[in-house]
């Protein structure tokens, strides 16, 4: 078996020959500067000046008291340029891409946050910008297909499959397969072949080390658990990883589960899904017994993905990390409370380790400390949470 | 017992003539009619087909073998189904016989299992698009103890990798023609004779050009570059305009590229 960016089993490089040279230019080129001083100082400087970093950890006073348990501190990546912790991915891949010699960016979305992401950072760097994002997510987020647009980039409807995340994936692929000598796929979570499982994290690991950094400094010693959602995991991921040798910490990741995860519409691939190879690499995914990809379904369309990134199902595998499956019911619940509580709006992918930390927190003793991995704002999703709860909203 | 494919490209060199590989999606619009069409095939000049075992998301493919899978998976096809037709296309035919598919139907169907039944219903080669090089040990044990090929893929961004493909895959070597996914192009503009130099030092598996191939002409000229042509997408477009009456017209359309290929 190939040893090639391997979490145990999980991971790999299961892709077409065409693309092979361009993940082998992109292993090398990250190799070369991922350790270089100039390419660190200018991603510090670009994570510093433009995306607004360190993004602060706040103590959620208010929650700890109503709660009764833990404490809580929140890592407000929803502070973040751009909204979201999406950002520090899209920085690093595309400051690499730019050391390659690339003119051209591609990317797949599903809330839309990592494509205007995507679109931020060309529009920046002065990079060509086409992103794919499913027909569906596209209505549910039609916010941010304009800001795409605003920004200079191009966005691709997809409508095969199911139109969502996974299709777009399926496309932005293609794509990558026609155009390879030009473009650059920059992909948005801890997914995909390898490199792009250990990229990613490695362009989101700071998110961990400034929550341990900000930790000691607040409380003087490490929380007792993070918690962070985990879709394809990249925020997660990088809430996760400076904490993964601190056994001490339990790692906590929330997915999906949607309607249910005794119904047919969830996405929680930890809870239901099985071993298989798809999107590259060898991981967890919701599947039927002949290894068709199954449709899933989530509120959120940041989390509704059939897969985990590998490096979540090795930690998975090996005990390190627990996941709960967080309902619709149970993350819009959690959006509220924090949005009445604390003042601040989440993503609906947030609210989702929101609502797994509000699960734990209350059988915490008092004197125990729980960070929760605030991922992204949520005035993406203030017109899908007014329709769930039977509100239509018209600002003609 | 001889691989039905390596006795296939032997008849055809001592004939002095090119490969016609085919594909068709299994189950595309129904199993009743892929037997009809693989049957057709090889009797107007086909002389290997691939059976597409359908994906629920093919990213090799471009839209017309996308739309066949899906219209095949709404039908109900399953692996099982597929080994079904292998089963009774074997009563009938002795001509080589393949499996286009991704690796997570092989992959989760059970790869020894998989290779087991390759053996059993007499299936002599499989390709796995979404397998590189790098990833060969997934099948290699399994595929090798049962004396199924497997037939590796290389694009016109191998060039230093060709040579190593090569050595791995047996049967022949899938040249894929251009950049990007299946589907018919209008020109191919690979430069054949560059990729596929390293190639003329050493004695490796015939090599066989894919994707984008739709006529006669097109097939004529590919084939001078190697052993053969693979055409596909233009055959199962056929199969979406006709349907169930698809067979005659797949005839047709093969017996105008054999004619070719062979004048």
């Amino acid at each position: 078996m190939s040893k090639t960016g391997r979490f145990g089993e999980f991971g790999g490089q299961y892709i077409p020959e065409t693309v092979m040279t361009a993940v082998h230019e992109l292993e090398a080129a990250y190799d070369k500067y991922k350790d270089d001083p100039e390419f660190k100082a200018e991603l510090a400087e670009l994570y510093r000046d433009y995306a607004n970093r360190p993004s602060m950890l706040y103590y959620a006073e208010k929650m700890t008291r109503d709660l009764g348990g833990a404490k809580v501190y929140i890592k407000r990546e929803d502070l973040n340029h751009t909204g979201a912790h999406k950002i520090n991915n899209v920085l690093g891949q595309l400051l690499l891409a730019k050391k390659m010699g690339k003119k051209r960016i591609i990317a797949e979305t599903g809330a839309g946050q990592h494509g205007v992401a995507t679109a931020t950072v060309c529009a920046l760097m002065g990079l060509e910008c086409e992103v794919y994002m499913g027909a569906t997510d596209m209505e549910r987020q039609s916010l941010n297909v304009y800001r795409m647009n605003l920004l200079g980039a191009k966005v691709t409807g997809v409508n095969s499959g199911t139109a969502t995340l996974k299709d777009a994936i399926n496309e932005a692929f293609r794509d990558w397969c026609s155009h390879i000598d030009t473009t650059f796929y920059c992909i948005g979570s801890v997914m995909g072949p390898h490199p792009y499982p250990t990229m990613v994290r490695d362009f989101q690991k700071v998110i961990g080390e400034e929550i341990k950094r900000q930790i000691m400094e607040r409380e003087g010693r490490l929380p007792d658990a993070v918690v962070a959602c985990v879709g394809g995991g990249s925020n997660a991921m990088g809430a996760f990883f400076d904490f993964i040798p601190d056994k001490s910490v339990r790692l906590i990741g929330a997915e999906a589960a949607g309607r249910g995860v005794d119904t047919d519409e969830h996405a929680a691939t930890v809870a239901k899904g099985s071993l298989g190879i798809f999107h590259g690499m060898k991981s967890l995914f919701l599947q039927n017994e002949y290894g068709q990809i199954d449709e899933v379904y989530s509120i959120s369309a940041g989390l509704d993905y059939p897969g985990i990134g590998p490096e979540h199902a090795y930690l998975h595998d090996t005990g390190r990390a627990e996941y709960l499956s967080i309902t619709d019911e149970e993350a819009v619940k959690a959006f509220e409370y924090l949005s009445k509580t604390e003042g601040v709006i989440p993503a609906i992918e947030s609210a989702h380790a929101v609502a797994a930390a509000m699960k734990i927190i209350p059988e915490m003793s008092r004197d125990s400390i729980v960070v929760i991995n605030l991922s992204g704002r949520g005035d993406k999703d203030v017109y899908s949470i007014a329709r769930y709860r039977g509100v239509e909203l018209d600002e003609k | 017992m001889k691989n039905r494919i390596d006795a296939c490209f032997e008849k055809l060199k001592a004939e002095d003539r090119k490969a016609l590989i085919t594909f068709v999606t299994a189950g595309d619009p129904d199993m009743d009619t892929t037997e009809g069409l693989v049957l057709e095939m090889f009797e107007k000049g086909a002389d290997i087909v691939e059976i597409g075992v359908p994906f629920s998301d093919p990213i090799a493919e471009g839209g017309t073998i996308q739309r066949a899978s899906l219209r095949s998976l709404k039908g109900g096809t399953d692996l099982d189904k597929i080994f079904a037709l292998v089963k009774k296309l074997r009563e009938k035919t002795d001509k080589p016989l393949l499996l286009m598919m991704y690796i997570n139907t092989v992959f989760r169907y059970g790869t020894d299992r998989f290779f087991l039944n390759c053996k059993e219903y007499s299936i002599d080669g499989v390709i796995i698009p979404d397998m590189p090089f790098e990833e060969r040990d997934e099948v290699k044990a399994q595929a090798e103890e049962n004396g199924i090929y497997t037939i590796f893929l290389a694009a016109p961004t191998s060039h230093e990798r060709i040579k190593m493909i090569a050595e791995e895959s047996k049967g022949f070597l899938y040249i894929v023609s251009s950049l990007g996914v299946t589907g018919t192009r209008k020109e191919i503009t690979t430069d054949f004779d560059e990729l596929l130099a390293p190639l003329k030092e050493g004695s490796y598996c015939p090599a066989c050009i894919g994707f984008g191939i739709s006529n006669g002409a097109q097939a004529k000229k590919m084939a001078s570059y190697c052993d053969g042509v693979i055409i596909g997408s233009a055959i199962v477009n056929i199969v979406e305009e006709h349907g169930r009456d698809s067979v005659p017209h797949v005839g047709e359309f093969l017996t105008s590229v054999r004619t070719a290929l062979d004048g």
